[in-house]
C-alpha cells in the first residue's frame, strides 16, 4: 500500500500538471475564439484590445491624458476594452519582441520596415478594414504605399509622427554664447561656429550626434542628403560618396579640432534627447515631431527650445523625411482587426479629418498639459492638414513662434525618402564609421566607408 | 534501469547484463509489471518526469533545434527552407567575425589578467584574517547580489565621460583625466572587464574560501614552524591544496568570458567602432539586431561553432591537465 499511495500521489500530480496546462491552452485560445469571420465587429462581442501607449518613463499627465483618451473611445464603443503599453519601437528590440509575440496586438513600427514585415507576413491585412473609413481614399499616396502589400492592400495605416528632420537648438545656451537665438544656423559652416562658441562659453556640447543602434547611420544620411548625396542608387550601395566623406569630416572637424561636441560620443534616440533637454547640448538633428516627445518624457523648459531647417547645400540636396505607420498582429483575430480599426482611427488619425474630434482631443491634450500642434508633415492632403491646423487654433500651446525658421520653409524643401533596402543593416554599417569618427583621432574617413559600403552591398544583395 | 526490479543475490543479475539465456534450473523469473510498479519504478519514473521534461524543453530541445536551425533560412513564421552549409558560410565571410574573435579574446585575456588573481588573493585574506571573517566574505559577495543591470547602469554613471563623472573626478584629485572611458576605443574594454570582475569575483571568493578552510590547520602550523610566512604559506601549503579548485574555476572562467555578452551589449552596444563586439554580441546582432526579423541562421550557426570549439577546447584542457589535479 505504501508505493501504490505514492505512485497514486505522483499520477495525481501529473495528471493536475497535465489537467492545468491543457486549462491554460483552452484559455488562450479563448481570445481568439468567438471571431464572426466578419470584418465589422459584433455589438454583442466583448474584445479586449492590447495596444501600444506612451514612451516608457513618460509623465503623469501625459498618461492621465492617454487614459482619458482611452476611457471616451470605451464609451463611444462599449464593447471595446482597450488596454495600454509603454512602447519604444527600437531596431535592437523590435524583432525579438515579434517573434516572441510581446508585442500588443496594435503597435507602431517606422515606414521602412512595413514592406518586409508584409512579405515576412508578419502583420495583418487591414486593407477590408480601412475602407470601413470615410477617408480612406484620402490617403497622401506616397505615403501609404509604404504599407501596401504586392497585392495592393494595405497591411500598415500612415499614423504619426510625419516627419522631415530638422535641427533642434537649445536658445538658452545660444544666448549665453553671445548667439542671437533668433537667428539659427543656416548652413553647416555657421552651425560649426556656433557650437564652437557653445562649447567655449557655456561648457556644454555645441552639436551632438547619436551613433547608436542604426541612429548614428540614420542621422548620417541625414547630413548626405543635405549635402546633395544618397546611400543607394537601386541595389547599389553608395556610401562611399562625396558627401558622405564631408559629412562625416565635418564631424571629425567639431570633435577633434574645435573639441565643440562634449564627452559623451555614444547617445541613442531617447538618450539624446534626455540630453537636449537637460541642457547639455546646444544643437542635434531629429525628427521635427521630437518636441512632443522632450516634453512628455524629458520634461523640456518649452522657453529653451528652437526648431529650424537643416542646412542645405548642391543641387540634389534635401531632408531626410519618414514617419510611423500603425499596423495589426498577423496573428490577431477578425474581432480584434475590426476594433483595432476603430482605435486607430480615434487614436490616430480622426482629429485630422473631424473638426469636433480635433477640438475634443486638443482638449483633453491641453487639460493634461500635454502639447498641441507640434509641426508634423500632412498625412493626407496638405489643405486638410492646414484645416486641422486651423481647427486647433485656439489650443495650440507649443512655442511655434520658437520653430518660424523650420515651418515657413518645410514644405519649400525637396523630401527625400530613407534608402530603400536593408535600411537598418546600411545604417548600421554607418554608425561603425560615425563611431570611428567620434572616438578616434586618425579615424580614415575612406578606409571606414569603403568597409561600411562592402557590408551594406552585402546586406542589400542578402535582401534580395 | 533493468536492474530496477532484481533483488541482489538472484541468479536473474545475469538479465540484467544481457544475458537472456534460460535458466538452466528452476522456472524463470517473470517481470511483473505490478511488482514493478509496487518497488517503486512507476513512482520513479514518474517524479523524474518534470526534470525530464523541464531540461527536454528548455535546454536539449532548444539545442536540437539550434543545431537544425543553423542549416536553415527561417523567419520564425514561414517554412524553414534548407540552405545546407550557407549560413556557416555566411558568418565565416562576415567582415565583422575576425574583429569580434579578437575582442572576445582580448576580453577573456585581460578578465584572466585581472579577474583570476582578485579573488583569489581577496580569499587568501580573508581566509587568514582571524575576527569577522563572516563578515568580510559576505562584503565580497555583496556585488554578486546587485542585479546585473542595475550594476551596468550604476558603473554607466561611474564612467561618465565628462569632467563630473565620478572616476573623472576623483582622477582629477591627482591630476589625472579628464578619460572619455566607454567612448575611447582603447579604454573601453578594460572598463569593460573591470566591472565584470567586481560583479562576478565575490562567487569565486566563496569557492576558493571554502577550498581554503578545507585545508588542515596542521599544514599551515607545520609551515609556520619552518619558518614560513604568509605568502610562503599560500604558495607552498594553499596552492597545492587549491589546484583541482583552480583548474576547474580557469576553465569556467575562460568559458565565461568567452560568452562575454551583458557588458558589451548594456554598456556600449559593441562600440564605439566595435571595439567591444564580442562573439555573442555578433550572434544577438544576426539574431535580433535587424528590426526586420533576424538572420536566425547566422546566428545559430555562429552559436554552434562557439558551442563546437570549447567543447573541443574544454576537452583538450582536461587532457592535458590530467595529471596537474592529481595531488
Amino acid at each position: 500500500m505504501k508505493f501504490s499511495r505514492r505512485t497514486t500521489m505522483a499520477i495525481a500530480v501529473v495528471g493536475a500538471l497535465a489537467l492545468g496546462s491543457t486549462l491554460g491552452a483552452c484559455s488562450s485560445d479563448d481570445s481568439s475564439s468567438g471571431d464572426s469571420g466578419s470584418t465589422t465587429l459584433d455589438p454583442n462581442t466583448k474584445v479586449t484590445l492590447n495596444v501600444v501607449g506612451l514612451l516608457p518613463g513618460a509623465k503623469p499627465e501625459a498618461q492621465q491624458a492617454l487614459a482619458d483618451e482611452v476611457a471616451d473611445f470605451q464609451k463611444e464603443n462599449p464593447n471595446i476594452t482597450v488596454k495600454t503599453h509603454d512602447y519604444e519601437w527600437k531596431a535592437t528590440t523590435f524583432a525579438a519582441d515579434l517573434a516572441g509575440g510581446t508585442l500588443p496586438s496594435v503597435f507602431e513600427i517606422p515606414f521602412t520596415d512595413a514592406k518586409t514585415l508584409i512579405a515576412n507576413a508578419q502583420i495583418a491585412d487591414m486593407q477590408a478594414y480601412l475602407t470601413q473609413l470615410a477617408y480612406a481614399s484620402n490617403f497622401n499616396k506616397n505615403l501609404l504605399q509604404y504599407g501596401q502589400g504586392s497585392d495592393g492592400h494595405v497591411y500598415a495605416i500612415p499614423a504619426k509622427s510625419i516627419y522631415a528632420i530638422g535641427l533642434h537648438y537649445n536658445r538658452d545656451l545660444f544666448t549665453q554664447a553671445g548667439l542671437d537665438p533668433n537667428k539659427p544656423p543656416t548652413t553647416w559652416e555657421e552651425v560649426r561656429t556656433a557650437a564652437k562658441a557653445i562649447a567655449e562659453k557655456t561648457g556644454q556640447a555645441g552639436f551632438a550626434q547619436m551613433s547608436k543602434d542604426g541612429t548614428g547611420g540614420w542621422q548620417l544620411t541625414v547630413d548626405t542628403y543635405s549635402r546633395g548625396g544618397r546611400m543607394e542608387d537601386g541595389k547599389k550601395a553608395t556610401l562611399t560618396n562625396d558627401a558622405t566623406k564631408a559629412s562625416l569630416q565635418f564631424l571629425k572637424d567639431l570633435r577633434w579640432t574645435d573639441n565643440s561636441m562634449g564627452a559623451n560620443f555614444s547617445y541613442d534616440w531617447s538618450g539624446i534627447n534626455q540630453a537636449f533637454a537637460a541642457g547639455k547640448i546646444g544643437m542635434y538633428t531629429s525628427g521635427q515631431d521630437v518636441y512632443t516627445s522632450l516634453v512628455q518624457t524629458n520634461n523640456i523648459n518649452p522657453k529653451s527650445y528652437g526648431l529650424t531647417m537643416i542646412p542645405l547645400s548642391g543641387g540634389e540636396s534635401g531632408v531626410l523625411g519618414g514617419g510611423t505607420m500603425a499596423a495589426v498582429s498577423s496573428k490577431a483575430s477578425n474581432n480584434e482587426k475590426a476594433a483595432a480599426v476603430k482605435w486607430i482611427d480615434y487614436h490616430y488619425l480622426r482629429k485630422y479629418t473631424n473638426e469636433g474630434a480635433a477640438k475634443k482631443n486638443a482638449e483633453i491634450q491641453v487639460a493634461s498639459k500635454q502639447p498641441v500642434g507640434t509641426p508634423e508633415l500632412p498625412i493626407f492632403t496638405q489643405q486638410q492638414y492646414q484645416q486641422y491646423q486651423d481647427w486647433i487654433k485656439t489650443y495650440v500651446n507649443v512655442p511655434l513662434d520658437q520653430m518660424t525658421t523650420f515651418t515657413s520653409k518645410v514644405f519649400d524643401a525637396k523630401l527625400v525618402n530613407e534608402p530603400a533596402i536593408a535600411t537598418q543593416d546600411v545604417y548600421k554599417a554607418l554608425d561603425t564609421a560615425v563611431q570611428a569618427v567620434l572616438t578616434d583621432k586618425n579615424a580614415n574617413i575612406d578606409q571606414l566607408l569603403t568597409e561600411a559600403n562592402a557590408k551594406a552591398q552585402r546586406a542589400i544583395d542578402a535582401a534580395g | 534501469m533493468s536492474a530496477l526490479g532484481a533483488p541482489r543475490g538472484t541468479g536473474d543479475a545475469t538479465g540484467a547484463r544481457g544475458n537472456h539465456r534460460p535458466a538452466t534450473s528452476g522456472r524463470p523469473r517473470r517481470r511483473d509489471p505490478m511488482t514493478w510498479v509496487q518497488r517503486g519504478g512507476l513512482s520513479s519514473i514518474v517524479f523524474a518526469l518534470p526534470l525530464l521534461v523541464i531540461f527536454g524543453v528548455f535546454s536539449w530541445w532548444p539545442i536540437v533545434r539550434s543545431v537544425v536551425m543553423s542549416f536553415q533560412k527561417t523567419n520564425l513564421v514561414g517554412t524553414p527552407k534548407w540552405v545546407g552549409w550557407h549560413n556557416f558560410q555566411y558568418v565565416l565571410t562576415d567582415p565583422d567575425l575576425p574583429t569580434a574573435i579578437r575582442n572576445t579574446l582580448y576580453f577573456a585575456l585581460l578578465a584572466l589578467v585581472i579577474g583570476f588573481p582578485v579573488p583569489l588573493v581577496t580569499a587568501v585574506l580573508i581566509s587568514s584574517v582571524r575576527k569577522r571573517k563572516g563578515l568580510y566574505s559576505a562584503l565580497a559577495y555583496l556585488p554578486v547580489v546587485v542585479p546585473p543591470v542595475v550594476a551596468v547602469l550604476l558603473w554607466k554613471f561611474f564612467y561618465d565621460g565628462s569632467a563630473d563623472g565620478v572616476f573623472n573626478t576623483i582622477l582629477d584629485w591627482v591630476g589625472l583625466g579628464p578619460y572619455t572611458w566607454l567612448s575611447s576605443p582603447s579604454l573601453a574594454m578594460p572598463s569593460l572587464v573591470v566591472e565584470a570582475t567586481w560583479a562576478a569575483a565575490g562567487g569565486t571568493v566563496i569557492i576558493y574560501l571554502a577550498a581554503l578552510i578545507s585545508v588542515p590547520d596542521e599544514l599551515y602550523d607545520a609551515a609556520e614552524v619552518d619558518g614560513a610566512g604568509v605568502w610562503r604559506k599560500v604558495w607552498h601549503v594553499a596552492m597545492p591544496q587549491l589546484r583541482g579548485v583552480l583548474l576547474i574555476t580557469f576553465i569556467l572562467q575562460i568559458i565565461g568570458t568567452v560568452q562575454v555578452f551583458l557588458e558589451p551589449y548594456l554598456f556600449t552596444g559593441g562600440g564605439p567602432a566595435n571595439a567591444t563586439l564580442t562573439i555573442l554580441l555578433m550572434i544577438y546582432n544576426y539574431g535580433f539586431g535587424s528590426s526586420l526579423g533576424g538572420n536566425y541562421g547566422a546566428a545559430t550557426a555562429l552559436s554552434v561553432m562557439l558551442a563546437a570549439f570549447l567543447a573541443i577546447l574544454s576537452l583538450v584542457y582536461f587532457k592535458l591537465t590530467s595529471g596537474w589535479s592529481k595531488s
